[in-house]
């Protein structure tokens, strides 16, 4: 179900002094199945472009459509749009609040109008596509770990089966293993149900290693909306909206700078990796004295 | 004897039902001796409920050992007596922002510590400009804190600790929440913070590019330290960091996999100019063996 922002504007306060324009003339599409990265520096309006899309927040400017309809016409089933488009917010681990970890999953389908067998299969299913055990399906979802209860916090939005899902910075303050984690199972649960993902992040690394297209927000405005490996190309434009690209970018750009000829649009260790050995090895597979070196 | 000094500090997290009977007892910090010098940069990294934030919170008298000694410049935080000093002498701050501003304008939130200690009014005022300052927020000193990015909030609320004239600030995971700017806004305070007004600083964190200057890494894992050692030191050691679910930094992982793959790179390398120096070395010694032909044209593809 694409998602269509046409002249969308927002602006808060409006008609008081204090009025802030926070979004800015956007036009987006959002076609099914993308995994798309929205960056951008704090108050940038990142956060009020996610809340448009499930109709949490109704533009001062501009409308809406989900699958072809407007989202905010009269008749319209807001409702129903709320288990289309599901939004995880940042620390969703403060909503939790059930006495174990399956009723805190179950809530949501519940409160679709689901019978209570269907409401628990989809907690289920929404606990094992976030990789939770089974030993702590009835647990205190406070005694779990930063990690697992985020997990069970995104659970929560899987089980009302949205098409498509919205994560406002899933990984802030997760430990590596548990960033790399999430965004995997994240990675996987796309790949395995063609969802849409839209992921908020300020980690241009992590950005850059899961999505497909990158959309920059800057000052309310969409910047760039690119393919990744396009987008940081840009790297010092992004420096000056408080961005910057992922470390590999600066290595490249430096390499080729000191006169390694390295093409410069690498934007994860992968492919870093691939293009630095393309390059050093050329030289060693053209050099006969080498190979007989190693063969004898 | 360090500025701060633990002796096989242990905390019990006990948990009690509803009628106050002992359910069961975790163990967060395990037999930890930490010794920082004066005007060290320490940094602390450890998975999420390695214990890294409940050792944190003994250094400013937040817990009470369970076992064991915590002495902050001499002073042991047992004794209520020193409880007070003890806070000034080590500061704290915390992950998110808006949680520790409390003053509807920025001078009046950095004033708000020193004038808690008594501090005569002129001299607060001082503090409070120099401690601005120290950070790169002074020409924000009459703006609202609601109006400041994520980044600044955390220089105002470092400069409100720092107004208190401590000889030890300890952040815990201080940029979480910040996008790329605010963070190294914030570590770069936190550096000049530590080089020039030479405060000890213990930095807690996730981000490993962070600490790549730090004097000494402590890792913790299970409450204990696991690991400890100059950043060169730690960062070689790629397999045992993933292990204990931390990571390295992203240039440090890319000379890592190149090692791997047969490009002779030391290890540990930190830092992006590094790596560039090196390789090119690698790129250069490679390209001056004469029978090496080919070059010209890659650079014309480029």
């Amino acid at each position: 179900m694409p998602i269509i922002l046409d002249h969308v504007n927002y602006v808060y306060g409006s008609d008081t002094a204090l009025a802030v324009h926070a979004l800015k003339d956007i036009n987006l599409v959002i076609p099914d199945g993308q995994f798309i990265g929205l960056i951008g520096h704090t108050g940038s309006g990142k956060s009020t472009l996610v809340q448009h899309l499930n109709g949490l927040i109704k533009p001062t400017g501009g409308n809406i459509y989900f699958n072809g309809e407007d989202i905010h016409a009269q008749d319209y089933d807001k409702k129903k749009l709320r288990s289309k488009v599901g939004l995880v917010f940042q620390y969703p681990e403060h909503q939790l609040f059930e006495i174990d970890v399956f009723s805190d999953v179950c809530f949501g389908p519940k409160n679709l109008g689901l019978s209570r067998q269907e409401a628990e299969l989809r907690a289920y299913a929404a606990l094992k596509q976030v990789g939770l055990e089974d030993e702590y399906f009835y647990q205190s979802p406070f005694d779990l770990s930063g990690g697992q209860k985020r997990r069970v916090a995104i659970a929560g939005v899987l089980a009302m089966k949205p098409e498509v899902l919205v994560l406002d910075e899933p990984t802030a303050g997760l430990d590596p293993k548990g960033r790399d984690e999430i965004l995997d199972q994240i990675a996987k649960l796309k790949e395995e149900t063609g969802i849409t993902v839209i992921l908020v992040s300020h980690s241009m690394e992590d950005v850059a290693k899961y999505v497909e297209r990158i959309i920059v927000m800057n000052q309310g405005s969409v910047m760039y909306d690119d393919m990744p490996r396009e987008v940081f190309q840009h790297y010092k434009e992004l420096e000056q909206v408080g961005l910057a690209a992922p470390q590999v970018t600066y290595i490249m750009q430096a390499l080729c700078d000191n006169g390694m000829p390295v093409r410069t649009d690498a934007t994860t260790i992968g492919e870093a990796v691939g293009e630095i050995m393309r390059v050093l090895e050329k030289k060693v597979r053209k050099c006969p004295k080498i190979t007989c070196a190693d063969a004898g | 004897m360090g500025i701060i000094k633990t002796d096989k500090l242990v905390f019990e997290y006990i948990r009690r039902d509803e009628e106050g009977n002992v359910e069961g007892i975790t163990r967060a910090v395990d037999e930890v001796d930490l010794d920082v010098r004066q005007g060290d940069f320490v940094a602390v990294l450890g998975h999420n409920g390695s214990g890294k934030s409940t050792l944190a919170k003994h250094i400013n008298a937040i817990l009470y050992p369970t076992e064991g000694t915590v002495w902050v410049d001499g002073m042991d935080t047992k004794e209520d007596k020193d409880l007070w000093n003890i806070r000034q002498e080590a500061g704290m701050v915390f992950q998110n922002p808006d949680n520790q501003i409390i003053g509807q304008v920025v001078e009046e939130d950095v004033g708000f510590g020193p004038e808690n200690m008594g501090i005569p009014t002129e001299e607060i005022w001082e503090r409070v400009e120099e401690s601005l300052k120290a950070v790169g927020m002074y020409q924000y000193r009459k703006f609202s804190p609601n109006k400041l990015s994520g980044g600044q909030k955390q220089r105002v609320s470092i400069a409100g600790v720092i107004a208190m004239h401590p000889k030890c600030i300890i952040l815990d995971e201080p940029t979480a929440m910040l996008d790329p700017n605010g963070r190294k806004e914030v570590v770069r305070a936190v550096r000049a913070l530590n080089d020039v007004e030479g405060i000890t600083v213990i930095l807690i964190t996730h981000y490993m590019e962070e600490i790549i200057h730090a004097d000494k890494v402590f890792v913790m894992d299970k409450g204990k330290i696991a690991m400890q050692g100059t950043p060169r030191e730690i960062f070689s050691q790629v397999g045992k960091l993933k292990h204990l679910r931390l990571d390295v930094p992203q240039v440090t992982l890319l000379a890592h996999e190149l090692k791997k793959s047969g490009v002779n790179l030391p290890d540990g390398i930190l830092t992006v100019e590094e790596l560039t120096q090196e390789l090119m070395h690698v790129y250069e010694s490679r390209k001056s063996a004469p029978h090496l032909v080919g070059l010209e044209n890659d650079r014309e593809r480029v």
